[in-house]
C-alpha cells in the first residue's frame, strides 16, 4: 500500500488508467478535466497501452464514440459533469439501451441557467432514470476505488455505470489516496468479455427496431439487469476488500443509525461534515444517525429500510431540487420506508457550491428533531433576497432578468463557497 | 475515367452486358458469390434509390476489404426498413446507434479496432442526407477533422422521408416538401439555402471525397473501392431518388439520378486531400425542365400557373455547376487552384 498526497482528480485518472482502457474519449468541461487531461498524458506518453484517446468535438460525441467502442469489444471510459451530462443525455440512455458497459465519470456540478461551475447533483441526478449504474463517491479514496469496481460490475451485468464525485470538493481536493496498484487491479478485474460484438467473422445487428411486440420486455429486462446489479454491488465491494485490504463502495453506509431516534441520508462528500455534526450531536446525548447511499441506481430499497427503519424521523439532505415538488432522493427513501410511518423532511442543501456549513446542519438537526422543521426546507435560504425579486416581479411586467436582478441585489463576492 | 466506359448498351435502355466484360471489370453485384450486405427481403419502397445505392457500396466495401467491415448506421430510411425486429437485412456487423451520432461512433469502433491491432477490419458510417447534413453534422465534422479511419456514406435524398417528407439541409430550391409546401408567393423550398458537404469535406482537406450517382453503379462501386485504398477519413455523397418523396415513378430513378447529373443538378466528382482529381463529365447538358418535369415536388413550376422564372433561377444553379467544375465534355478540367 503507497499512500500518495495528489489530487482527486489524479488518483482517479491513475485507477482508470489500471483499469487498462481502451479506448478513452474526452471534451472538456469543469471540473472534469483534470482526469482527461492525466489520461491523455498516460496514453501518449504509452505508459497506457494499447489505448486509443479521442479528442472528441463535443460530449454528445464522446458518448457516441464510446458506445462505437465498447460494441467493437474495447473497455470504454470517459468523463463528464453539468452541460455536458446533459448534452450528452440522448446518447447516455442509447448506451444503457443497447447494454454497454461504459464507465463514466460524473464531477458532479449544477446545470445552468444560471451558469454555475460549482457542486450539487443536479447533472447526475437529471439522469437517474436513464438506466445506468449510479454510484457516489464519499471521498477520493472511494471515488478512486468505486472506478475499479465500476469496470468489473458493468462489465459482468452488461451495463453502463456512472461514478458521480462532487466536482472541485473531491476532483480539485488534494488528499492522501491509495492508488491501487496494476497487479491488484489486475487481480480483481478480469480482461473485458463482451456479450454482443461487432465482429466480421459473426456478423450480428444491434441496434435493431423494436416494437410493442416485444419494447416492454426489453426495458423490463434493463431493470432486472439493474436488480442483478444490486446483488452484485456488495459482493463485487466485498471481493475488492479481500484484494485491496480496504472497505469501499457497496450499497449504503450506515453511521451511529443504531438506536437512531433521526436519520439524516445523505450522498457524496457532504456526508463527511455531516458525520461530523453527528458526533458532536451524539456527545451531547442526541440519538442521530447518517445514512451514506452509494448505490443511488439501482437503489437499496431493503438496505435504506433496513438502516433507517427505526427511526422515528428520516431527513434527507439533497443537494439537487425537483422543481414544482422538493426532494428527488426523498421520493426514493420515502418509498422504502412506505408503511412505517417514518416522518421525513427534505433539506435542500449545497446547490451551486453553496457551502454546507456544521454550524447550519447542527441547527437544521435539531429544529428536525424537535419536529420544528418544514417539510421541504432551503438551507441557508436569503430569504429577502427572493423576497424583494418577488415583489419586484410583482410590481411591474418588465421586471428583468431574475438572476442578475438578484446578484445586483446581494453585491459583491459573498463567503458562500464551500 | 477510373471505370472503363462501357459503350456497348444492349438495348435502348442503360442495361449493360457484364458477360461481354473482363471479369475484373464486371461490377462486384454480377459475381453470384457477391456477399449481399444489405440482403433481399428488407421493406424499402419500390425503386428507392438508398436501398440500391446501399447494396452495391456496401458489397463493394466488402470486396476492398476481403470481407473485413463494420458498418454503424444513423436514424434513418435505410435503418427502418433493413431492420424490423426481428428480421434484419444485414449480413454484416452493423450498430445502429442514434440518428445525429452515427460518424461518432464509427470513429469509436476504428478507435476499438486500432486499440486491439485490428486495422485489417475497416469502419463504413451511413446515413441519410437528414442523419448527415443536419443532425450529425458536428460528428461528422469532428470526424474529418481528427481525420479518423472511418468511410462515411451519405445516401442523399434531399429530405427527411423517413418521417415524411420534410426540408433537410440538402433539399434543393424550389423543392416542395411538407413543411416548404407549394403556397404563397414563392412556393416550395427557398433559394440560397443548403448546404454543399462534398466541398465543406473538402475544405477539411480529408484523403478522399467523391460523389456518385445510382445511375453509374460501376461509378459508385468504383469509389467505394478507391476509398478504401486510404486510411483517415474518406466521404462519400451519393445522390438517391426517393419515389415516395420526390413523387417520381418508382421505374424512373435511375433516369432521374442520371438526369440529375446530365442537366449540372448534381456535379460527379472525386477530390483527394482537398483538391478535385477527377470529374464525370456530361456528353450533352441537359434543360433543367427535362429533370424537373417528371417529378411532382416541382409540380408548381409547370402546371397551369407555370413558373419559367424559378425553372430559369435552376437553370442558372445547374449552369453555374458546369463552369465551376468543368463538367462539360468540352471543356477542359480544373485545376488545382480553379478548384472548388
Amino acid at each position: 500500500m503507497v499512500l500518495r498526497q495528489i489530487e482527486g482528480s489524479r488518483g482517479v485518472a491513475e485507477a482508470v488508467a489500471r483499469c487498462r482502457p481502451e479506448v478513452i474519449c474526452a471534451y472538456p468541461i469543469s471540473p472534469q478535466t483534470h482526469i482527461v487531461e492525466a489520461l491523455s498524458a498516460q496514453v501518449k506518453s504509452g505508459a497506457l497501452a494499447p489505448c486509443e484517446f479521442v479528442t472528441v468535438e463535443s460530449e454528445f460525441a464522446a458518448m457516441s464514440v464510446a458506445i462505437g467502442a465498447s460494441a467493437t469489444g474495447a473497455r470504454a471510459y470517459t468523463a463528464t459533469a453539468s452541460q455536458g451530462l446533459l448534452y450528452m443525455v440522448e446518447a447516455i440512455y442509447n448506451a444503457s439501451g443497447l447494454g454497454l458497459p461504459i464507465v463514466m465519470t460524473v464531477a458532479n456540478r449544477a446545470i445552468g441557467a444560471p451558469i454555475n461551475i460549482w457542486n450539487d447533483h443536479s447533472d447526475s441526478m437529471s439522469q437517474r432514470d436513464s438506466g445506468w449504474v449510479q454510484l457516489y463517491a464519499e471521498t477520493n479514496q472511494e471515488a478512486v476505488d468505486l472506478h475499479v469496481q465500476a469496470f468489473r460490475l458493468a462489465e459482468e451485468v452488461s451495463l453502463p455505470v456512472m461514478v458521480c464525485m462532487d466536482g472541485f470538493v473531491l476532483t480539485h481536493a488534494v488528499e492522501r489516496i491509495d492508488v491501487p496498484e496494476q497487479e491488484q487491479v489486475d487481480a480483481f478485474l478480469p480482461a473485458y468479455q463482451p456479450r454482443q460484438l461487432l465482429d466480421p467473422a459473426e456478423p450480428v445487428s444491434i441496434g435493431a427496431m423494436v416494437g410493442p411486440e416485444a419494447f416492454t420486455e426489453v426495458r423490463y429486462l434493463a431493470h432486472a439487469r439493474q436488480m442483478q446489479a444490486l446483488e452484485l454491488i456488495p459482493r463485487v465491494a466485498a471481493d475488492f476488500e479481500r484484494v485491496f485490504g480496504r472497505s469501499s463502495g457497496g450499497l449504503v453506509r450506515p453511521y451511529r443509525t443504531q438506536d437512531a431516534e433521526t436519520v439524516v441520508v445523505a450522498l457524496g462528500s457532504v456526508l463527511g461534515t455531516l458525520k461530523d455534526t453527528v458526533d458532536e450531536l451524539r456527545d451531547q446525548g442526541h440519538r442521530i444517525g447518517v445514512l451514506g447511499i452509494i448505490s443511488f441506481r439501482p437503489f437499496p430499497l431493503a438496505d435504506v429500510r433496513a438502516a433507517v427503519g427505526q427511526a422515528a424521523r428520516v431527513v434527507v439532505l439533497e443537494r439537487a431540487l425537483a422543481v414544482g415538488i422538493g426532494g428527488i432522493v426523498t421520493s426514493n427513501v420515502r418509498m422504502a420506508l412506505s408503511g412505517n410511518g417514518t416522518r421525513d423532511y427534505t433539506v435542500i442543501a449545497g446547490l451551486g457550491g453553496r457551502a454546507i456549513t456544521r454550524a447550519s446542519l447542527r441547527e437544521m438537526l435539531l429544529a428536525a428533531e424537535a419536529d420544528r422543521l418544514e417539510p421541504l426546507t432551503f438551507l441557508d435560504l436569503n430569504r429577502p433576497l427572493v423576497e424583494r425579486e418577488l415583489a419586484r416581479a410583482g410590481e411591474r411586467r418588465m421586471s428583468g432578468p431574475a438572476a442578475e436582478n438578484m446578484l445586483r441585489d446581494a453585491g459583491p463576492a459573498t463567503p458562500w463557497i464551500g | 475515367m477510373p471505370v472503363q466506359p462501357i459503350k456497348f448498351y444492349q438495348s435502348g435502355s442503360f442495361v449493360v452486358g457484364n458477360r461481354l466484360l473482363d471479369p475484373d471489370q464486371r461490377s462486384v453485384q454480377a459475381d453470384p458469390n457477391r456477399t449481399n450486405s444489405l440482403n433481399s427481403g428488407h421493406r424499402a419502397c419500390q425503386g428507392c434509390g438508398e436501398a440500391l445505392g446501399a447494396r452495391y457500396a456496401l458489397d463493394a466495401a466488402m470486396r476492398a476489404t476481403n470481407n473485413q467491415l463494420i458498418a454503424v448506421n444513423a436514424t434513418g430510411c435505410l435503418e427502418v426498413f433493413s431492420t424490423p425486429y426481428p428480421e434484419t437485412s444485414w449480413q454484416i456487423p452493423w450498430l445502429h446507434s442514434l440518428f445525429g451520432n452515427a460518424p461518432a461512433v464509427s470513429t469509436g469502433v476504428a478507435a476499438a479496432l486500432k486499440a486491439k491491432g485490428r486495422t485489417d477490419v475497416r469502419v463504413v458510417g451511413q446515413g441519410g442526407d437528414g442523419g448527415t447534413v443536419d443532425i450529425g453534422f458536428a460528428c461528422l465534422s469532428g470526424m474529418f477533422e481528427r481525420n479518423d479511419d472511418v468511410l462515411y456514406i451519405c445516401y442523399d435524398n434531399e429530405a427527411y422521408m423517413n418521417t415524411g417528407v420534410q426540408r433537410s439541409g440538402s433539399t434543393p430550391p424550389a423543392a416542395t416538401t411538407m413543411t416548404t409546401q407549394a403556397v404563397g408567393p414563392e412556393p416550395g423550398n427557398r433559394f440560397g439555402q443548403g448546404k454543399n458537404v462534398p466541398l465543406i469535406a473538402m475544405a477539411h482537406e480529408i484523403p478522399y471525397v467523391a460523389t456518385a450517382t445510382v445511375a453509374d453503379l460501376r461509378d459508385l462501386e468504383y469509389k467505394v473501392r478507391r476509398a478504401m485504398e486510404f486510411r483517415g477519413a474518406r466521404y462519400l455523397h451519393v445522390f438517391v431518388p426517393c419515389p415516395l418523396g420526390w413523387g417520381t415513378a418508382s421505374c424512373d430513378t435511375i433516369r432521374i439520378a442520371r438526369l440529375a447529373v446530365h442537366t449540372g443538378l448534381f456535379p460527379v466528382f472525386e477530390a483527394e486531400h482537398g483538391e478535385v482529381v477527377d470529374v464525370t463529365r456530361i456528353p450533352r447538358q441537359v434543360p433543367v425542365a427535362e429533370y424537373l418535369r417528371p417529378q411532382r415536388r416541382y409540380r408548381h413550376l409547370f402546371g397551369a400557373s407555370p413558373r419559367p422564372d424559378v425553372v430559369a433561377r435552376i437553370q442558372q444553379i445547374a449552369d453555374r455547376n458546369i463552369r465551376r467544375f468543368g463538367l462539360l465534355a468540352a471543356e477542359p478540367a480544373p485545376t488545382a487552384q480553379e478548384a472548388p
